[in-house]
């Protein structure tokens, strides 16, 4: 058994915040977190009057470590190529801020962290949390570091939740956001896939309803099993065929169950690997806030109600082929801005990459990026970046 | 704060060009106002209005490269369809709403119309007259449908599938109890202009534009 991915998080890099008992987190199920610890990672520097801070808004599998070596894996940031003097999120000119989500397990408080009362593991005695609450945490965050207005909230799929629900929540203090391929609320179809992993979790006998810590046991195969299917998801089916089709691992095929096939194997990787820095009790509450995300659910059902009166201007994005967040899912977040004559821009990029095209180096989504970012911080009153 | 040169447009002089119809649209907005530029394209004229009219424009466009190009140079644009999207958006939620040599490739024109005017207070419509001479004589004397300066287009490929004379569209705002405030038609170079309410503008213009109010 490999060690537990949470025995090093107190040595891990980066800055945090601690919201002591004095003044704990309210969730929307009711119940005041306390203490709470949000890490996060900052890139660039808040200029004098802290006017230049993008808020980056991690995905569910994500972290705060954007646009360096990730401390855990060894690999390069989910979002470098994105972050960097001169880059689309340009360090020179923005102070970007990402923080672990509430409920992760890279250093923000999390079921694997410690119960006060017990001294022991939350496991399954950690409260359900929400998009609203890992937003809640964020906020607390951004007042602490004295920001009035977030020039920027800027993620994809779950970040993109995050940023649609700071902007509705908090709309003065966020001037411009962009939500990446997600959607007003999980679908059915999305509910059914986090199901899916979350069966697997707890079908696994290591995971000992949600107390493997104090079995000194990891649930890795249903952790793993639950990031192969959810994996599935985040690709297309020609971005697929084009890079493994029906080919061969070794020569011929076994006539057995190994992994005969390429994209078997690579699932089995991409499982593999996971589980070495994500924890499963993590996944179990992080795909239950996506669940119970409903933006309108608040709003009497009506979402253009959510935006009724908001000066934050929107650049909603999608891919073509994204079929986990598709297009019209974005088309609706569209229309109903369109409805209260909120400022929006709306930009479906060709891509046959599926959900993971945000993550990828595609030209069209920086340019886009690049573009209204630029509009935003003339229209904010910040310099422009050279051209491009 | 002065902005780089934009790359829709020609530098270096402080009128840049566009074209003459778009430019004749942007002499009909007053400055400071809100404006939604239906059909906005690559956003030239929505660009125009934001450097020299100091507009808040917002634009919609069917075509994802138009959208992707405007959007890029800093634009608020979304993809969408005159035909289906305008119903989404609030009465009386802009100055003007603008249609620049779309009408004629919508669906519903009517329909378009009826909500261009009920999102804005003010309606400006640009589209290509078929009452010009150029057209009545590729009809009555060769006997085929007008390619022109124009109309580019052959009737195999051409979108536009709701062309109309200044007449027929002079009749429509009227059955609709549309005010034309102005209207002006001209050539396909602009160079030469009438008042479109004039009796020679729909056999001399190319293209009309007008200016329109509820009633």
């Amino acid at each position: 058994m490999s060690a537990s991915p949470t025995l090093g998080r107190l040595s891990l890099p980066g800055h945090r915040l601690e919201l002591g008992a004095e003044a704990p987190l309210q969730l929307d199920c009711g119940h005041a977190l306390a203490p709470v610890t949000i890490a996060y990672q900052t890139y660039g520097r808040l200029n004098d009057d802290k006017s230049n801070a993008i808020l980056i808004c991690h995905a569910l599998t994500g972290d705060q470590f954007v646009a360096e070596t990730h401390p855990v894996t060894g690999k390069p940031g989910w979002w470098e190529e994105m972050v960097g003097p001169g880059c689309v999120l340009d360090t020179d000119r923005y102070f970007l801020i990402c923080a672990n989500v509430l409920g992760g397990c890279m250093g923000t408080t999390g079921p694997a962290d410690e119960n006060p009362a017990t001294g022991k593991p939350w496991g399954l005695s950690f409260p359900v949390i929400t998009i609203g609450d890992m937003v809640r945490a964020q906020l607390r965050l951004v007042d602490s570091l004295g920001i009035d207005q977030l020039f920027c909230v800027i993620g994809g799929s779950m970040g993109g939740m995050q940023v649609l629900e700071w902007a509705v929540r908090y709309p003065q203090r966020v001037f411009a956001a962009i939500p990446i391929a997600c959607s007003a609320r999980h679908s059915a179809q999305n509910i059914a896939f986090a199901e899916v992993g979350r069966q697997a979790i707890i079908a696994d006998p290591d995971w000992h309803g949600g107390d493997y810590p104090l079995h000194d046991r990891r649930p890795e195969r249903g952790l793993a099993v639950a990031r192969m299917a959810a994996h599935i998801t985040y690709l297309s089916e020609p971005a697929l065929h084009r890079k493994f089709g029906r080919n061969l691992q070794g020569r011929t095929l076994t006539y057995g169950f190994n992994a005969d096939f390429q994209v078997e194997s690579y699932l089995r990787h991409q499982g593999s690997s996971f589980v070495e820095r994500f924890d499963a009790n993590s996944y179990l509450y992080i795909t239950r806030a996506m669940d119970y995300f409903d933006l309108a659910a608040d709003h009497g059902g009506v979402l253009a109600n959510a935006f009724r009166g908001i000066k934050t201007r929107f650049c909603i994005i999608s891919f073509t082929s994204d079929w986990l967040f598709p297009t019209k899912e974005s088309r609706a977040i569209v229309h109903a801005l369109n409805s209260v004559a909120a400022n929006v821009s709306f930009v479906e990029v060709a891509s046959d990459k599926g959900h993971d095209a945000f993550l990828l180096d595609e030209p069209e989504f920086h340019a886009t990026l690049s573009g209204f970012l630029d509009g935003a911080a003339e229209h904010r009153g910040l310099p422009r970046g050279k051209d491009r | 704060m002065s902005r780089p040169p934009s790359p829709l447009m020609d530098d270096g002089t402080s009128r840049p060009t566009i074209r003459v119809d778009l430019q004749l649209v942007a002499d009909m907005v007053e400055p400071g106002c809100r404006v939604l530029d239906i059909g906005c394209g690559e956003g030239v004229l929505l660009d125009y209005l934001y450097r020299f009219k100091q507009v808040d424009g917002r634009g919609m466009e069917l075509s994802m490269a138009g959208v992707r190009a405007a959007v890029a140079h800093g634009l608020s644009v979304v993809q969408g369809d005159a035909d289906t999207d305008l119903k989404d958006y609030p009465t009386g939620a802009f100055d003007y709403v603008i249609l620049s040599q779309t009408l004629q490739a919508t669906r519903a024109p009517k329909t378009v119309l009826q909500h261009m005017l009920r999102i804005g207070r003010r309606a400006i419509v640009s589209f290509p007259n078929f009452g010009h001479w150029r057209v009545r004589k590729s009809l009555l004397f060769q006997g085929r449908m007008p390619v022109t300066e124009t109309l580019t287009f052959q009737w195999f490929d051409t979108p536009n599938i709701h062309l109309c004379t200044i007449r027929d569209f002079t009749d429509l705002c009227q059955s609709l109890d549309i005010s034309v405030e102005r209207a002006v038609s001209l050539n396909a170079r602009g160079m030469i202009r009438f008042d479109a309410g004039g009796a020679l503008a729909n056999l001399l213009g190319e293209q009309a534009v007008f200016l329109l109010r509820r009633d």
